[in-house]
């Protein structure tokens, strides 16, 4: 094991990039284990982001996790590209092991993993993953120009992935169980104005058809129980997500869906010296500025606990 | 040896399908964030297992025979061969002890 560390923060996303800066200038020389194939978080898998406070123009999503890991890097955070496979976090000295064995050890944690595309949870959702069922708009819509695809979902990210895929795809249409969009209005605006897009409201997904690839969408109405199916080759899922709490679950305490549970406004856990904060914790907002924002609290509250412990300790 | 290489529908009969090991093609595409995370896991594997597994990228927005005969519609795909025969499939990028399990199988 190596030496004891002030802090170790586990996740790459607004949140933990934050929570490095905020350490690292605070003179903590965080680790940030930031994950192997899932650094820089949910923002990887996007394109423009508009509504990043400072970004007149835009920023592209990968852009800003890259220019926010340098920032960390410049003040003295150690980035590493490795997945926390095992924690260890009720006693005074909190460990974490990585994908490549190595354990870490440090008297603070800040706990930063996200959330992860939840699925629609259908027979042949993972069959036909792959051949024609996506989670990733950006990387697959090129696959499907000039074809039909359905995405499902009616948040921001149901709306910006029917937007890009408008420049591949014929027809885009989107299969929402309510009868109005949830995300930004802006957005909603933009898509509704879309020639490519259409919308089928009330409505869910409950079945796939297809072989090989995908040929079909079958969509049931919400209200009437109709059942009917929407030629598709394209199925993008972005119903939401959920927390990537598995890794703490029975230790820190979360709610019933696996959001960590925080003390009032601070990122405080139930564990001594465990700050949780972004997406893992974030159940209603769950934007980058705000993942941003507690991020920024956590490396606060940790530096606090921190400082507390030698001044007790001296 | 060493690094993966490039192949492009034009090369990948002689590169892939005639390889005398087994072969991994890494279909990938400069727009995708999860196909750059699995790059630097698949240069180290080339490493490690030079000799015994030959690691390929194919650029798929270049290269749409290739995509199309293999019916890709999700990037990262890593397809493996054998004797000229795709024997596993996989989508998606994956942590590197993952991907090794997926060598050491086809290898068998």
């Amino acid at each position: 094991m190596n030496d004891t560390r002030s802090l170790i923060i586990v996740g790459s996303g607004p949140a933990g990039y934050t929570a490095a800066i905020y350490a690292a200038r605070a003179g903590l020389s965080p680790l940030v284990v930031a994950g192997s194939v899932t650094a820089g978080g949910a923002l990887m898998n996007t394109t423009e982001v508009e509504n990043f406070p400072g970004f007149v123009t835009g920023i592209q999503g990968p852009e800003l996790m890259e220019t926010l890991q340098a920032q960390a890097e410049k003040f003295g955070a150690e980035v590493l590209f490795d997945d926390a496979v095992a924690l260890s976090l009720d006693g005074a000295v909190k460990t974490v092991t990585v994908g490549n064995g190595t354990t870490y050890s440090s008297k603070a944690v800040i706990l930063a993993m996200g959330s992860a595309y939840r699925e629609i949870g259908i027979d042949d959702e993972k069959r036909l993953s792959g051949k024609g069922v996506s989670w990733c708009a950006t990387c697959d819509g090129f696959f499907f120009r000039d074809q039909d695809v359905v995405v499902v979902g009616g948040g921001d990210s149901a709306v910006e992935e029917a937007t890009f895929l408008t420049r591949f795809a014929r027809t885009v249409t989107i299969v929402h169980r309510r009868d109005e969009l949830r995300a930004s209005k802006i957005m909603a605006d933009r898509a509704k104005a879309d020639p490519k897009i259409v919308f089928r409201w009330n409505s869910e997904v409950v079945g796939l058809d297809g072989d090989a690839k995908l040929a079909g969408v079958r969509v049931r109405d919400v209200n009437t129980g109709d059942e009917s199916t929407l030629g598709a080759t394209g199925l993008f899922v972005a119903i939401g997500h959920d927390p990537r709490s598995e890794l703490v679950t029975g230790v820190v305490a979360t709610d019933a869906a696996g959001y960590v549970l925080v003390e009032g406004r601070t990122t405080a856990t139930n564990v001594a010296g465990v700050f949780a904060c972004g997406d893992l914790v974030d159940s209603r907002y769950r934007q980058a500025i705000t993942a941003a924002g507690s991020g920024c609290a956590a490396a606060l509250d940790a530096q606090h606990y921190l400082d507390d412990l030698a001044e007790h300790s001296a | 040896m060493g690094k993966p290489t490039n192949v492009t529908d034009a090369t990948f009969e002689q590169e892939v399908l005639k390889s005398d090991i087994p072969v991994v093609v890494d279909f990938w595409a400069t727009w995708c964030a999860p196909c750059r995370a699995i790059a630097p896991i698949l240069d180290e594997l080339s490493e490690t297992y030079a000799g015994r597994v030959k690691v390929v990228k194919l650029d798929a927005d270049a290269n749409f025979d290739s995509v199309r005969a293999y019916g890709i519609t999700t990037i990262p795909t890593m397809n493996f061969f054998k004797g000229g025969v795709l024997v596993k499939s996989v989508i998606g990028a994956r942590p590197k002890p993952a991907i090794a399990a997926l060598f050491d199988e086809v290898l068998g």
